[in-house]
């Protein structure tokens, strides 16, 4: 039974039933409803439960402002938490749930041990489950689900969303009087505009307006805008969307819920929509928040903003009670008084806290007949699921007191109007600092700070004509400012509208007790702050709002304290004795109202998310059964395990393969740089530790780059392929980084350089043919040029033709085996690969994937830039002196550093390789190295593992480590204590376990 | 998201078109080896983190690889110039308190 319901009015389709639940109860309301208008339609008071006393709660608003009705819907993946009900439209079968409140919203354990509330000042928890230390898990469990503010889905979210990029001259923010006057002031002006409001129709505050502009209802007024704009090419009408913040340079983000209100999932649509706005000007027309009065027990269900009792009756035709008491300081919220008589409902009393209220709404009200107590102010609710009186008294000449005894008046009903505060809170994402007027009682956006402009209620023109006449002049004033110079004549809209007197300033409504003695006085409904816990902090010495904000949670919930933060920021001026300017206020940021995940991932999530990249033999390697790792976007084989092989099994055959006859590993990732230009050569030399300037064609090099600071930065193979023109290996990750590197300092600093820089990376295939028999494979397929060491010896590169394709091979080796690396233009890649396996076959060649590449390069102590160094190891670190110059002339980068006296610190720590005492013991990369496992805690750390694997050449582990002044500590012990209680003894040795000398690459 | 001025592509693209590429107009010592410890630190570690004007290189990485200066302001954010590596800038600190507010010297 829609029991609150009205005969008749208001913009929903009584033809249209819509059945819904909420926590597990059915209900119904009509097409046009929002939840929280349904429910109070239904008689619902009590929609939550507060966040930390438990206590019943029962909607409030209207808008975006509700602190209260906070619902999650659907459940399963499709959930969706956090949701406020007076936003929610209504759907058939939509299911809502609250999402506070245990174990349920109409009994809740917290209520009862109604202790509690004494128990929790501000900073309870600090203050209180913080010692013992190790009880706070323990306490954090049962306080999680007691609070929760609702559940995240579990499942990953079946629908789809997206993301569009838009440019305009104009975006307006709101469709009431002002974004619409100024919607259709910059289109007539011939700007391209968006206009957005978060309200599924346009409108505004004229939705539940009596008002007439132009000799017609509102809503006539809106719907000719509508038509005008409607039909202008020019102009984009996004209802339903939220413009959630506003960024650097003009850049805002909307949020548009394209089918939330048809059903909790949108199979084949795009449910939300992200508009990413680049505006050239903005109108900020986003309208003003009633402010609620704080008195005792003002939280009970059936205390109401005055505004939010007039559209719930208005708009949806719901009464939300019968026995209205309307308790206001200023003339504006009359209307909602007269709305109800006319609406057939009782009036039981205004009570108005001026002494001598004389506005126009004031004497209609008393033509009505409604008894107006002057001077009054409602100090108590009363009540316990819902209001059943207020306690009304006389207040001092000063309003700083009650005068006399209160007496009660019966209702059913408490609305409440404080006053309005400007929804400044996009202004206040641009930086603006907000401004206190004392004449308004509220925070007026402060100058700006992009190019934007505030208009209507947002700046704190609380009047219909202001609204549109502000709105107007903003539209023209955006528009020209946005470069148009079209008409631009000022539109006159007729307003039909008594002035109106001065409001009080009422912030919290004084007591016959004191504000701690009192029963309990809400600010902020979402997070439970009461006035008293604010006069507390301030007694405690907080002085700082942002730290009594953080101190007491005031505006921390998911409202942002859209209704409280004023209050706040008041009654903590006065326990201060300070004004509010001087106190000042918040800071919002973004998002208005919460941002959903899906909306702001879009399209890239899934396949989508990241780019991967495959090089031309990745079907091969898949066929082969090949295991995939990362290493940066790239794919890259890992192990090829055979039937019934473990990973271990698998890296231990391929390691020796290698060094006993032959295997291939596709190298194609690793990044290549073409370089060109006659100073191609001097330009090296000065990037790299070592000469190049002298690099023959024909010849490779190994070689260092370092920052300026000295540090490793990337190594790489470059070979010199003609006069002038060079070809830069750099590892497969660093590749990005180093071009970058390279570009900045031929243009930032030696732009004189002649010098070209060409990513290749993808253009080129590399089979790299590694192992005594390596030169066999290649002579089978291979016959244009002289394979022998004499004629092309270790670190030479060739032209040659494999398997009948133009081929380069380098005779480079990162494994201290014989290689001889194959680059193919990479169309011929898998082709090349394929001939190569076939021609190794009768020597068992064996494809092998990065782990056997890291093993065997540890074996030989190579270092892997990023794993064996961080970004804080110099080549003296690692013990690679050979790779640094003296001789060269220029200062190559970071040379300087290295003489640093830092850098000629004994105990740096430096790479060493360790030998377990254990053979088998296979040391976790990342552990920490100490001398003395049985030191006292904190003990000194000497290193840690940066590689370590099983060596099956050799028949032990092996591990390359950093460890302080580690170069002169050969033939010692060290420890490394393990996250599981274990401790390894290692003797730190040479960091080359194979081949000391190099023979085997050289033959 | 910023909105920078590409002085090579000549029109304003959006921040993740670019890269952050530190202070400008730090000049390399032309003889390193001449330093002492403490002057070459300077060069390397010391920056002037200025409150307001600021000139700075951004790198055009997602775009035409270009690196260039840019003067921001680093309270409002605003930029108030873009130009080349070799150039000097527009705009200077000293001149802050004049420079009128919305306009962009270089831009567009």
């Amino acid at each position: 039974m829609q029991t609150n319901r009205v005969a008749s009015g208001g913009r929903i389709n009584r033809g249209n039933a819509v059945n819904f639940t909420f926590n597990g109860k059915a209900y119904q309301g009509f097409a046009g409803d929002t939840l929280a208008a349904a429910l109070l339609a239904n008689g619902v008071d009590i929609v939550g439960r507060s966040f930390k006393y438990g206590r019943p709660r029962g909607i409030v608003g209207h808008g975006a402002e509700e602190p209260n009705a906070i619902v999650q819907l659907g459940s399963g993946a499709q959930t969706v938490p956090n949701l406020r009900a007076t936003q929610v439209e209504l759907y058939e079968g939509l299911e809502a749930h609250s999402v506070g409140g245990w174990p349920s919203v109409d009994f809740d354990v917290r209520e009862v041990l109604g202790f509690m509330g004494k128990m929790m000042p501000p900073g309870f928890y600090y203050k209180t489950f913080m010692r013992p230390q190790n009880l706070w898990h323990f306490y954090e469990r049962w306080i999680r689900k007691a609070a929760g503010l609702g559940k995240a889905p579990l499942e990953s979210d079946p629908d789809c969303y997206d993301k569009l990029n838009q440019n305009c001259d104009v975006l307006v923010v709101g469709a009431g009087p002002a974004g619409l006057a100024a919607a259709s002031a910059a289109a007539r002006a011939g700007a391209r505009v968006i206009i957005a409001d978060e309200q599924q129709e346009f409108g505004g505050s004229l939705l539940a307006s009596q008002q007439q502009i132009d000799g017609q209802p509102a809503m006539s007024w809106v719907d000719e805008r509508l038509a005008e704009l409607g039909n202008n090419d020019n102009v984009m009408l996004l209802p339903r969307s939220t413009v959630f913040g506003y960024y650097d340079h003009n850049f805002l983000g909307i949020l548009e819920r394209r089918t939330d209100h048809l059903g909790i999932s949108s199979p084949g649509q795009v449910r939300q929509r992200m508009h990413r706005v680049r505006a050239k000007q903005v109108v900020l027309a986003t309208g003003a928040i009633e402010r609620p009065l704080v008195f005792a027990n003002n939280d009970l269900p059936g205390v109401m903003m005055a505004s939010s009792v007039s559209t719930y009756l208005n708009r949806y035709g719901v009464a939300a009670g019968n026995n209205l008491v309307l308790f206001t300081t200023n003339d504006n919220a009359y209307q909602t008084a007269i709305d109800w008589h006319k609406a057939g409902r009782k009036v039981v009393k205004i009570v108005d806290s001026r002494p001598e209220p004389t506005g126009a709404l004031v004497n209609t009200a008393r033509e009505f007949g409604i008894d107006v107590m002057a001077g009054h102010v409602v100090v108590e609710a009363k009540g316990r699921r819902r209001v059943k009186g207020a306690m009304v008294a006389p207040l001092n000449d000063n309003a700083s007191a009650v005068a006399g005894a209160a007496i009660r008046l019966d209702c059913d009903l408490l609305a409440c109007s404080g006053g309005w505060s400007p929804a400044i809170h996009l202004s206040s994402h641009t930086g603006a600092k907000p401004q206190w007027n004392d004449e308004l009682v509220g925070f007026v956006p402060g100058e700006s700070k992009q190019q934007e402009r505030s208009a209507g209620s947002a700046k704190g023109a609380y009047s219909l004509a202001g609204c549109l006449q502000q709105g107007d002049e903003a539209g023209r004033e955006a528009a020209r400012k946005a470069g148009l110079d079209g008409e631009s004549t000022a539109a006159s809209y007729q307003v039909d509208e008594q002035p109106q007197q001065p409001q009080q300033a009422m912030f919290l409504v004084p007591h016959a007790k004191s504000t701690s003695r009192a029963p309990v006085q809400f600010v902020d409904f979402q997070l439970d702050v009461t006035a008293a816990a604010i006069e507390l902090a301030a007694r405690e010495g907080y002085e700082s709002v942002e730290h009594v904000k953080r101190y007491t949670a005031m505006g921390f919930g998911t409202d942002q304290g859209k209704l409280g933060n004023i209050n706040g920021m008041a009654i903590l001026a006065r326990a201060l004795g300070r004004g509010i300017p001087e106190t000042g206020t918040t800071i919002f940021r973004p998002s208005y109202t919460p941002t959903t995940f899906g909306a702001i991932a879009g399209r890239d999530v899934a396949d989508l998310f990241d780019p991967e990249r495959y090089t031309a033999m990745q079907r091969w390697h898949q066929q082969q059964g090949a295991e995939f790792e990362n290493v940066g976007q790239w794919k890259r084989p890992w192990y090829y395990p055979k039937p019934g092989e473990t990973m271990h099994d698998a890296v231990n055959r391929e390691c020796l393969a290698v060094r006993n006859s032959v295997g291939m590993l596709d190298a194609s990732t690793l990044g290549k740089i073409d370089i060109q230009g006659p100073d191609a050569g001097e330009f090296l030399n000065r990037m790299y530790t070592n000469a190049y300037a002298k690099l023959a064609p024909g010849k490779c090099r190994y070689g260092l780059m370092l920052k300026e600071d000295g540090m490793i930065f990337d190594d790489g193979v470059t070979a010199c392929l003609g006069p002038n023109h060079y070809l830069m290996f750099t590892t497969t990750g660093g590749a990005a980084a180093v071009l970058a590197w390279l570009e900045l300092w031929q243009q930032t600093e030696w732009p004189e350089l002649q010098v070209y820089f060409t990513s290749v990376t993808d253009h080129w295939a590399t089979a790299t043919v590694t192992g005594p028999n390596a030169r066999k494979v290649i002579e089978k397929v291979c016959d244009d040029i002289d394979l022998s060491n004499e004629a092309f010896p270790f670190m030479d590169w060739r032209d040659a033709t494999v398997a009948g394709v133009s081929a380069r091979i380098f005779r480079i080796s990162f494994t201290g085996e014989l290689s001889l690396e194959v680059n193919v233009p990479a169309h011929h890649g898998r082709y090349v690969w394929e001939k190569l396996v076939e021609a190794g076959e009768e020597f068992g060649i064996t494809p092998y994937g990065t782990e056997t590449m890291h093993v065997l390069r540890a074996e030989k102590g190579f270092i892997i830039v990023g794993q064996d160094t961080d970004g804080s190891m110099t080549p003296a670190d690692m013990g690679m002196n050979w790779v640094v110059s003296q001789k060269k002339e220029f200062s190559f980068i970071g040379k300087r550093s290295l003489s640093r006296s830092d850098m000629l610190r004994e105990d740096r720590k430096q790479l060493v390789g360790l030998k377990t005492r254990d053979p088998q013991d296979v040391l976790p990369e990342g552990a920490q190295i100490v001398n003395q496992p049985e030191h006292a805690p904190p003990v000194p750390m000497q290193g840690h593992v940066t590689s370590s694997y099983y060596s099956a050449n050799l028949g032990h582990s092996i591990a390359l480590a950093v460890v302080k002044g580690g170069h002169k500590r050969m033939g010692e012990t060290v420890y490394c204590p393990l996250a599981d209680g274990r401790v390894i003894e290692a003797e730190i040795v040479s960091s080359i376990f194979y081949d000391p000398k190099g023979e085997r690459q050289n033959v | 998201m910023l909105h920078i001025y590409c002085p090579f592509c000549r029109e304003e693209r959006d921040e993740e078109e670019f890269s952050y590429a530190g202070e400008a107009h730090i000049q390399r010592p032309l003889d390193p080896e001449s330093l002492s410890d403490e002057e070459w630190g300077d060069y390397l570690f010391f920056r002037t983190n200025a409150k307001g004007i600021h000139h700075e290189m951004w790198y055009h990485i997602a775009g035409c690889r270009r690196y260039f200066n840019v003067t921001r302001d680093t309270l409002s954010y605003q930029i108030l110039e873009s130009y080349l590596i070799s150039q000097q800038p527009g705009v200077r600190a000293k001149q802050t308190a004049s420079a009128e507010q919305g306009e962009q010297p270089n831009a567009n």
